[in-house]
């Protein structure tokens, strides 16, 4: 009886039929959808970022490699899953691009290293690498953090390579605020000038959100909703996240236009146009239903409009999406849906 | 149609590889040189064999006898004699073994006298006991005894009975092909659905991309003259499992704690409606039906095959080309491989599928989830698998069963969309596997720790009674008893030990339903839930 056996062990568990879609392929859109973005900063703020997004992204996956080799794990899966890229992506895009080049490799090792593998690896961190970097350098680092290319300037590439190198000798002369450190800056040593005067100053401030940042803005939004087109992301938490920030900014203003901006300057300058599409969705550290993803985006917005307006730092992305990264599990418990069957009429 | 549709939310588009197989009508398959007829065919319990070894038995002969109401009977599918009723190779993933009929035909294919039921002047109950006898049950894949499934629920009134010819899953064509050729038969059939449950509609739905089959349905209610109504639903897997079908029909939602009459529907597979059809008005019992043929093979069709063919001959008509690698029963979404050619064609088996690795690329390596949460939105019963996941590797099955497990029909359309490649059907079958050997464990220790304290009572209550005799001899030898007293002390130590015997016989039923459960967990028919094709 048994020589008629055939059972060829492919068959295991249905179903046998999948869809076209791998991990791989959703990072694979997400660095695609980042690509007008870096683009467009490479045009406008400087070429150095290309030269800062390649020092992360050999960084982190030389740090995911020999993470998976210490803990045993096959490389070949892993280290193509391009998770690792789009962390080391979304480091350079938040770091200064003129930041030295040990800057961005602690960041890299602090997010591959630490934030990710610690925790268990793809899947299991329940902050968000890049931002557990970005928090943790600009805490030790603060100074460096702050060091923005001056966009009024036309600073050369080779300046800035050189900043990177850390060969620089008049890094002051290269460097300025960015447009959301300026107006804070401003708003403290002039109470009484409105706003709007300030703003009026487009050399910094720009049309909307800072000169040249809000293009980049305008881009990583271009980007964002094609990742919604290709259904690699859910609306539900970038809505929500736009909503926190632009509700409280709107009633901010709407309160006071002279001492507080407009949501429009807030939507984009920053980072949160990039934390809209690229950071709060990041499904491993934010929440599954949709419910909760509003309720996550929706908390961090409100977070992050706090801390730039309230706080000591000129952003608050990264802090805000760090503690809603806490509150993720919490959210999920109490916005689970109700199954089929189960639903109160 | 004018019918509002509902929708269920979630399901999977998979590519349907529907055309091959529908493109030639039913065919014949031809007598095999032998048939194998599992005694087990049904959700409940395994038919008890009725014939001896050597025996001649004629095309339609009871062979195995219904054991209990959820049982159905097992008949012979052509005349020939009994070689053996022993062991073999069943249909089922294990490769376990089951208790057969092996049959060799005679080449006569000489019916037993064959008698049209009377069923408009039987009882009810006589008919539901003749389509038990008649081995009908459920032939969507389900296999569950369709007779039980014929009793209305006492509290609510029957609202609607709804005929599921949707067949979603990728592959099986055996319902439309049914539909277009017999769709008159189907009717008959669906009428006495009606006539023993009484609902207010019968609704018989059917997935938008078998319009030929819609048509002829409608034809056939037409000319038929009943007021059935035919509704095309959209095609979406898994339409045809019971629970969407009746949810985008009526937009009831039954939950895994209710059985569907309580709500008022009750649902029937068309292959059902047809066999119970050819069994009333023709004295046929269910020894035969369509099963599909398709994938790697030169020939792809429909067949009319008897049940116990095995699949060595059953796939040898179309001819699988050399590359084949392996053998699936039912759809690429539920189904699962053939342990081997020699175990036969069952009730169940509404579909094979001859793979190939162009037809099935070996899966890609598992990756951890990414909590994309992908799964939960294609989860037909809105649970959140990667919960469950996680919760069912790590084993912590009490978790599990808080996020509902119990309500998983294990469709497959998790799995289907995960990015990661997690099998996590297989996940969840592990967890209710533990989940139900727990239940039962607890179960076992109830029932002996009911039985240990009704012992101890029974001691107890034997040590009063002496005591009381003999304080009663001692009362009447001193000769000052108060008969009234007496007696009531009598009539309540009866009633005492009337209501400990109930108790213990209470504890009695309670083990041997613990038993019929495992009984009712080791059915065959691979599939806990009612999927058509």
């Amino acid at each position: 009886m048994s020589r008629d056996r055939i059972h060829t062990m492919r068959f295991i568990s249905p179903p046998y039929l999948s869809q076209n879609k791998s991990v791989r392929s959703l990072m694979v859109k997400v660095l695609l959808a980042l690509l007008p973005g870096v683009a467009v900063y490479a045009c406008l703020i400087g070429p150095a970022i290309l030269l800062q997004m390649v020092i992360a992204s050999a960084t982190a996956l030389f740090a995911e490699a020999a993470m998976l080799k210490l803990r045993g794990k096959p490389l070949g899966p892993f280290l193509s899953d391009g998770s690792a890229l789009v962390t080391s992506w979304l480091i350079a895009l938040t770091f200064p691009p003129i930041a030295p080049w040990w800057l961005t490799v602690s960041g890299a090792l602090i997010a591959i290293v630490i934030a990710k593998h610690l925790y268990g690896g793809l899947g299991q961190n329940p902050f968000n690498p890049a931002m557990v970097a970005f928090a943790a350098c600009i805490v030790s680092f603060p100074a460096l953090m702050s060091q923005w290319p001056s966009v009024t300037l036309d600073t050369r590439f080779t300046d800035q390579i050189l900043a990177v190198l850390g060969l620089s000798r008049n890094l002051d002369a290269l460097t300025s605020a960015t447009p959301l450190d300026a107006l804070k800056t401003a708003l403290r040593i002039s109470p009484e000038t409105p706003i709007a005067t300030m703003l009026s100053d487009t050399k910094i401030y720009g049309l909307a959100g800072g000169r040249a940042w809000e293009c980049v803005a305008a881009a990583y939004f271009l980007g964002g909703l094609w990742l919604l087109r290709c259904k690699v992301i859910r609306w539900h938490a970038p809505a929500g996240f736009l909503f926190g920030v632009v509700a409280l900014s709107a009633a901010c203003w709407f309160f006071d236009p002279g001492r507080f901006a407009s949501p429009l300057f807030h939507t984009f300058s920053g980072g949160v146009l990039l934390g809209a599409f690229f950071i709060v969705t990041d499904p491993v550290s934010g929440c599954a239903s949709d419910m909760g993803k509003m309720i996550f985006g929706f908390s961090a917005g409100i977070l992050a409009y706090t801390i730039r307006v309230f706080g000591g730092y000129p952003d608050g992305v990264a802090f805000s999406v760090l503690i809603l990264n806490v509150c993720a599990p919490l959210i999920d418990l109490l916005t689970r849906p109700p199954v089929f069957g189960m639903k109160k009429k | 149609m004018l019918r509002k549709l509902f929708r269920f939310k979630g399901g999977v588009e998979p590519v349907t590889h529907k055309s091959a197989s529908a493109q030639a009508p039913i065919g014949k398959h031809p007598l095999p040189s032998q048939l194998i007829l599992p005694l087990h065919q049904n959700v409940g319990a395994r038919a008890i064999p009725c014939v001896r070894v050597g025996e001649t038995v004629l095309k339609g002969q009871r062979i195995g006898a219904a054991d209990g109401w959820i049982s159905a009977a097992v008949h012979a599918p052509t005349s020939g004699k009994v070689l053996a009723i022993e062991d073999r190779l069943a249909t089922h993933p294990s490769g376990l073994s089951t208790l057969s009929v092996i049959i060799e035909p005679d080449g006569l294919d000489t019916w037993i006298e064959r008698r049209p039921l009377d069923y408009a002047t039987l009882a009810p109950d006589e008919v539901r006991k003749a389509l038990r006898d008649a081995g009908i049950v459920g032939l969507g894949g389900a296999v569950f005894p369709t007779h039980a499934k014929l009793s209305a629920a006492k509290s609510t009134a029957m609202e609607f009975v709804v005929i599921n010819g949707a067949e979603c899953e990728p592959f099986v064509t055996c319902d439309d092909l049914l539909m277009r050729e017999r769709a008159e038969d189907i009717v008959h059939g669906a009428s006495i659905f009606r006539d023993l449950l009484e609902p207010r509609r019968v609704l018989i739905g059917i997935e938008d991309n078998k319009p030929e089959a819609a048509v002829a349905m409608r034809r056939a209610v037409e000319t038929l003259g009943f007021d059935f109504e035919v509704v095309v639903v959209p095609t979406r897997y898994p339409t045809g499992a019971a629970k969407q079908l009746i949810r985008v029909l009526t937009g009831k939602e039954i939950p895994s704690t209710r059985r569907s009459p309580e709500m008022g529907v009750q649902c029937f597979n068309v292959g059902t409606a047809y066999s119970t059809w050819r069994f009333v008005a023709f004295g046929e019992p269910l020894i035969s039906r369509i099963v599909t043929l398709t994938g790697n093979v030169k020939i792809a069709g429909n067949w009319e095959t008897l049940i116990g063919t095995p699949f060595g001959e059953f796939v040898a008509i179309g001819c699988p080309k050399p590359d084949t690698g392996g053998f699936l029963m039912g759809g690429p979404m539920m189904g699962f491989e053939i342990p081997g050619l020699s175990a036969p064609v069952v009730k169940a088996c509404n579909c094979v599928i001859v793979a190939a690795t162009p037809l099935f690329p070996p899966p890609r390596p598992e990756m951890p989830c990414i909590r994309c949460g992908a799964c939960a939105h294609v989860c037909p019963h809105e649970l959140q698998p990667f919960e469950l996941y996680r919760f069912s590797r790590a084993k912590k099955f009490d978790k599990t069963i808080k996020l509902s497990i119990d309500e998983c029909i294990e469709c497959g359309c998790c799995a289907y969309v995960c990015p990661s490649r997690i099998p996590l059907v297989r996940y969840f079958r592990f967890a209710k596997s533990e989940i139900a050997a727990r239940r039962k464990e607890t179960e076992k220790a109830a029932a002996t720790r009911f039985r240990i304290e009704g012992r101890k009572k029974r001691d107890e209550r034997m040590k009063a009674e002496k005591a009381e005799r003999l304080q009663k001899a001692t009362a009447k030898t001193s000769g000052a008893g108060d008969a009234d007293a007496t007696k009531r002390a009598l009539i309540e130590a009866a009633v005492e030990r009337a209501r400990l015997q109930r108790e213990t016989q209470a504890a009695k039923n309670a083990e041997t339903a613990g038993n019929r459960e495992t009984a009712l967990e080791k059915n065959p028919a691979v599939r806990p839930n009612d999927v058509a094709g």
